[in-house]
């Protein structure tokens, strides 16, 4: 890791003015990916700005079927809670099989859509979901939030603070996993909102988390499995890597797609 | 049996400290003044360095000095060498090419050292090691060994042309030839071997230490075995003087092979502790590790096996390229030839084979013995060899098997192995018996109503190990006798130190050396101590590898035990006024047969150091050592069997059970045995399923942190269901065989034998991915 | 340099560190606790999980003062001096350690499964509960069994407390 200077912020005004203060900075918040890839020597901002310790971050909040979850809530939390379970449990089961138990106590939603990992599990959901991501400055719709790879629409010194979204009728995710990473080698979170069906994947586009139309159609006139049988998956956008070529991860997009609507709820 | 001695469960003496933080790796030493090291590597496979300029690294923070390979060669640091010498079947030598500790002109992998950086942290030295400025003159590189033996390939090293190391043949061509002419069936089959990286989970680590006193240097290592280092790096590298090197290889976090040689980085870090007047210290990190660690398996071969109408084998012919990497490694040469094709008979009577086995340079990290070393791919080609005959024969794979078992020993193959005892038969039973494999249609069944395809595979192995007779080996061409030592000092007290060459990384010698000598003794396992990894405390001696510290280890044990009870006799019969040929020993005490006269352990052992009262002429003291050197390798063998339940949407497997029957002889502890197997199994079965190492084409390590290297974790693996079946090894005292290795070497084709049963055909290689399964079974795609 | 003081296996502890340094180097190499172990770059082997605040947590991947202010439990902090937590104890009994490198950061995870999940454990769901550490020794068999055995005894003992 290459040499780097740490601030405690104890607000979101106080993160947000250290965060001007220092142009080559980054935020940190659980630094599940921003440590990991500092230590590879992969990213080297001047000055890391911790936004763990501001309470105001952090939590889950439910007011009928809004949902509202800081931007500082580890995935366990998230994952263990029971309130959320209730009304929406594929964002829980979603959180509770990212990384691993140790990964899950320290990283946070606010900090995987900022990075937007194209085979994280939050772009899926919450684009999947709707979801509304709140900054510091702004709301702002998932749909207009998840740019390409590891790109949002947040701007210089824009900090998540929380994300919000109406628990849907239903929703499922399934998820398959890549032998060595772990991480979603493809992801798909299907949901029946009051818009509509939503289908997002993530972990196969080549440019990220994307929706996948043809899916929302068919499941829109018919909520089963089997309606997605006959449509197609384009690979020609997939990625493709020695785990998984673009074909296999159609498959899998497909067969995905197919456990998250059978195993939702 | 005693509740300490040979046979029984005793959990381990070791635990406690591994159990509470209080373990002592390498990494855990610090010495005052200890500085840290950070190599600079080449990023390209191959290239010319034009030129070296640290001076801007020299002069960052905390940095010590940066040093290159101009400066070691200066200096009169050896080339590191490969220790066996393997002649071509022409008469001519290997073509071994030169490897510089640190590269002085060519790199020839990526990950090549080039220099070291010494600094006061670290992360300094790291700085610097980026800021070092190397000029190179990238050349073309190659990462196959077919495609390096390819005319106009790159060519590595200038001593070997068209970079073929050597080309090294085994048994009888014309025979072979003969049988495959006239044969009733002939099974062809070509077989990749995929290439491993070892992994242990402790990272390799070496603190040097020069002391200008004394003249003397102190190597702390993560290696198997502390006296070959410090023979090779004496006698080979000009490092130091035996007398002036102390290595030390403390507690060290698994090995699996990878921690055998002697590496670049400790002798460098010796040489840099003289250079720069600091002990420096360098752990590798995971990256550093697949970059660097030596690689295992790597084989292409074509496989024809003859049969008689009477589905009987009449003869076997192997053709093999076995990638070496970029240098040859210490024991490089040995596994693609005397460990591997000597092995090819596995269980069965054959009347003839012949095996080319030519081995190569390619622009990768050298390849070396990886837990089976030779036995795993021999044992993956001759299984998957036999699957598919019984399939084209039509006959079933258990049927085939015993139609062609070896079933009266000794048993002497066309390929040198002389088998001394072994029931094939027996584990094939028990491991069919196990996995209900005549229950297995029924389930098959089942798996199909679900949408889901079940297949079930076999493989029955046979490995040599316990290596092995010094003379043999030395004839076949290792620099090295292949012994043990072990020294039994009893203390005045009559608590004892055994003091052995084996070296425990996981093996838990501390425990099962000690069982021996509680059971022959009586004395309680606390008043033991094993002291091992010490080459100031321990008389020279050959290390652990190849399941060689049971057979071989313990031998020596046993022989000195023989000695010091010889002695401990003597003098009880002198105290008590007996017959030596009277005086038993049992439950701690020196009895004589038949009366109700005893004298306890510890007063003989007082009597001994007192020397007050000795028979006439008779030394003081109680401490003997021995030497062992066996009479053959032992050849544990058995029968495993997976049962795989495929997803066909998305070509995951699912193994539902997996059945390991093996015969390892007379067993020491059978809790630390069947951790041995559960481990071994977990790498077959990462072979087989999960782990590969790859390169692209320009010789760029893809697989090179877990993040695309996938090991095996708890939920990719079933429990294990073990059974032992035990025909004594004739060859040693103990009767013990060894079983370090087996699981890996059986696993890889049981498991991809169930497989290929499950997707209806045999195209699939290893290791078996969602993916390739996927792929296989829509074969569209 | 910054100053990081941290409670750590019950006693307060502090020490000077640059600021990218990582929580399990301080651990190791200012507290001297070298318990704790690194065995990969990617945050994925489990060697140096320790608990930080309650919560198992991989001290590769959080610097050190990030963690300033917390209170941090080291496999060296888990039970009194001499004596064994009853998951080291389910390990001795049944072998589920061979090289002890993986061992530190399995038994802190696996008090911290039986934290959360105690009582209800099962082969597979102990399985999914180590997915965040790797051992390469054991092929995980002997680990399952201890931590299954560690489970019933201390919800056995939980229960007879109550």
């Amino acid at each position: 890791m290459y040499a780097t200077s740490y601030h405690r912020a104890s607000s979101v005004e106080e993160a947000v003015k250290l965060k001007s203060a220092n142009e080559e900075g980054k935020y940190l918040s659980g630094g599940m990916t921003l440590i990991a890839t500092m230590k590879q020597r992969l990213a080297a901002p001047s000055d890391l700005i911790d936004l763990r310790h501001i309470s105001t971050l952090r939590g889950i909040s439910i007011d009928g079927r809004k949902v509202t979850i800081g931007a500082a809530t580890p995935h366990a939390d998230v994952a263990a809670s029971r309130e959320l379970a209730a009304i929406c449990p594929a964002i829980c089961k979603l959180a509770g099989h990212i990384g691993d138990p140790h990964v899950r106590h320290m990283g946070t939603i606010g900090g995987s859509i900022a990075n937007n990992d194209p085979a994280a599990d939050y772009p899926a959901g919450l684009l999947g979901l709707g979801a509304t991501i709140v900054t510091d400055r702004r709301s702002i719709p998932a749909d207009d939030f998840f740019i390409g790879l590891f790109e949002t629409a947040l701007e210089e010194g824009e900090m998540v603070t929380s994300v919000t979204f109406n628990a849907p009728e239903k929703a499922g995710y399934a998820k398959f996993n890549n032998p060595a990473s772990r991480f979603a080698m493809t992801g798909v979170f299907v949901a029946k909102t009051a818009g509509g069906v939503r289908v997002a994947v993530t972990g196969a586009g080549s440019s990220g988390v994307f929706r996948h139309p043809g899916f929302e159609q068919a499941l829109g006139s018919n909520w089963s499995a089997d309606a997605l049988s006959n449509v197609a998956v384009d690979a020609s956008n997939l990625m493709a890597d020695m785990h998984a070529n673009a074909e296999y991860r159609a498959n899998l997009v497909k067969v995905m797609a197919k456990r998250a609507v059978a195993s939702a709820g | 049996m005693g509740v300490e001695g040979i046979g029984a469960r005793v959990t381990r003496k070791e635990d406690k400290r591994f159990l509470t933080g209080k373990g002592r790796y390498t990494d855990d030493m610090t010495v005052p003044g200890m500085k840290y090291a950070y190599f600079v590597r080449s990023p390209y496979a191959h290239a010319k360095i034009r030129n070296i300029d640290a001076t801007a690294a020299k002069a960052m923070p905390g940095v010590i000095d940066v040093l290159d390979g101009k400066q070691l060669q200066a200096d009169g640091i050896g080339n590191l060498i490969c220790g066996w010498m393997i002649h071509s079947k022409d008469g001519t030598p290997m073509k071994m090419g030169a490897w510089h500790p640190l590269a002085v002109d060519t790199v020839r992998y990526v990950g090549d050292a080039i220099a070291i950086v010494v600094a006061d942290s670290s992360g300094e030295a790291r700085d610097a090691a980026e800021a070092v400025v190397v000029d190179y003159e990238q050349l073309p590189a190659v990462v196959e060994a077919v495609a390096a033996l390819a005319s106009g390939a790159p060519q590595i090293h200038p001593e070997a042309p068209g970079n073929l190391i050597f080309d090294w043949q085994i048994g009888e061509p014309d025979a072979v030839d003969k049988a495959i002419a006239t044969a009733a069936h002939v099974t062809e089959i070509e077989i990749l071997n995929n290439r491993l990286s070892p992994n242990p989970m402790e990272p390799r680590a070496t603190l040097g230490i020069y002391d200008t006193a004394e003249d003397h240097y102190t190597c702390y290592t993560t290696s198997q075995n502390p006296h070959v280092a410090r023979l090779v790096m004496s006698a080979f590298y000009n490092v130091a003087p035996e007398n002036k090197l102390r290595v030390i290889a403390p507690d060290v976090g698994g090995g699996f092979g990878s921690k055998i040689y002697i590496y670049p980085e400790e002798i460098i870090c010796l040489w840099a502790s003289k250079k720069t007047g600091v002990p420096v210290k360098w752990t590798s990190d995971r990256t550093e590790a697949f970059l660097t660690d030596a690689h295992g398996r790597d084989h292409v071969s074509k496989v024809k096996m003859a049969f008689d109408a009477n589905n009987r084998i009449t003869a076997l012919k192997v053709d093999t390229i076995a990638n070496l990497g970029a240098y040859m490694s210490l024991f490089s040469s040995a596994v693609p030839t005397y460990l591997y094709a000597t092995l090819l008979s596995g269980q069965y009577d054959i009347p003839a084979i012949h095996a080319n086995v030519r081995t190569v340079y390619t622009n990768t990290v050298p390849v070396d013995a990886y837990r089976g070393a030779g036995r795993p791919e021999a044992t993956y080609l001759l299984e998957r060899t036999m699957e598919t005959a019984a399939r084209e024969l039509g006959v079933s794979p258990a049927e085939l098997r015993r139609a062609n078992f070896i079933r009266t020993f000794p048993h002497q193959t066309p390929v040198i192995m002389n088998y001394d005892a072994g029931d094939y038969e027996a584990s094939l039973n028990a491991a069919m018996q196990a996995a209900d494999w005549a229950g297995f249609a029924a389930r098959r069944s089942q798996s199909e109503a679900k949408g889901k395809k079940r297949g079930i595979g076999m493989s029955c192995y046979i490995e040599a190990c316990g290596i092995a007779p010094s003379a043999a080996v030395g004839s076949l061409g290792a620099g090295v006798g292949l012994w043990e030592s072990a020294e039994v000092r009893v203390n005045a007290v009559g608590t004892i130190e055994v003091l052995t060459g084996s070296h425990s990384h996981g093996q838990g010698h501390e425990t099962t050396f000690a069982q021996l000598v509680a059971g022959r003794l009586g004395v309680p396992i606390e008043s033991i101590n094993i002291v091992h990894g010490d080459t100031d405390k321990v008389q020279m001696g050959m290390g652990t590898y190849g399941s060689r510290s049971g057979a071989v280890g313990m031998s020596a044990v046993v022989k000195a035990l023989d000695k010091v009870e010889a002695k401990a006799k003597k003098i009880a019969a002198h105290l008590m006024e007996a017959s030596e040929e009277d005086i038993v020993i049992e439950n701690g005490e020196l009895k004589v047969a038949g009366t109700d006269k005893s004298v306890p352990w510890f007063q003989v052992a007082l009597a001994s150091y007192t020397a007050h009262n000795l028979p006439s002429g008779m030394e003081p003291g109680l401490k003997e050592t021995a030497f062992y050197d066996p009479s053959n390798f032992t050849f544990p063998a058995g029968c495993y069997i997976a049962e795989v339940e495929i997803d066909p949407d998305t070509g995951e497997t699912d193994i539902v059970q997996f059945v390991a029957a093996d015969d390892f002889g007379n067993i020491i502890n059978p809790m630390i045995v069947e951790g041995q197997v559960h481990g071994g199994i977990a790498q077959g079965i990462g072979q087989a399923l999960l782990e590969s190492v790859q390169y692209d084409e320009n010789g760029q390590l893809l697989t090179a942190s877990y993040m695309d290297y996938a090991m095996p974790r708890a939920d990719d693996l079933p429990s294990f269901k073990l059974s032992h079946q035990n025909t004594p090894c004739p060859g040693n005292p103990l009767g013990i065989k060894g079983c370090g290795e087996a699981g890996a070497i059986g696993s890889p084709p049981a498991l991809i034998n169930a497989i290929t049963d499950a997707i209806g055909h045999n195209k699939l290689t290893m290791p078996a991915t969602p993916m390739k399964v996927w792929q296989a079974l829509h074969p569209a795609h | 340099m910054t100053k990081v003081t941290l409670t750590v296996n019950g006693r307060a502890m502090s020490g000077e560190c640059e600021d990218r340094t990582l929580l399990v180097h301080f651990i190791r190499e200012k507290l001297g606790l070298t318990g704790t172990h690194v065995g990969c770059d990617t945050t994925q082997c489990g060697a140096c999980v320790v608990h930080m605040d309650g919560h198992s947590v991989k001290s590769c991947s959080i610097l050190a003062v990030q963690a300033s202010g917390s209170t941090i439990t080291t496999i060296e902090g888990l039970a009194g001096q001499g004596e064994l937590h009853p998951v080291q104890a389910a390990f001795k009994e049944h072998h589920g350690l061979q090289c002890g490198f993986c061992t530190p950061g399995m038994v802190m995870t696996a008090v911290d499964l039986i934290n959360r999940e105690g009582g209800t454990l099962t082969e597979e769901t102990v399985r999914a509960g180590l997915e965040g550490n790797i051992c390469r020794c054991t092929g995980y068999h002997n680990i399952v069994k201890a931590i299954l055995a560690a489970d019933a005894e201390m919800a056995g003992s939980r229960q007879a407390a109550e």
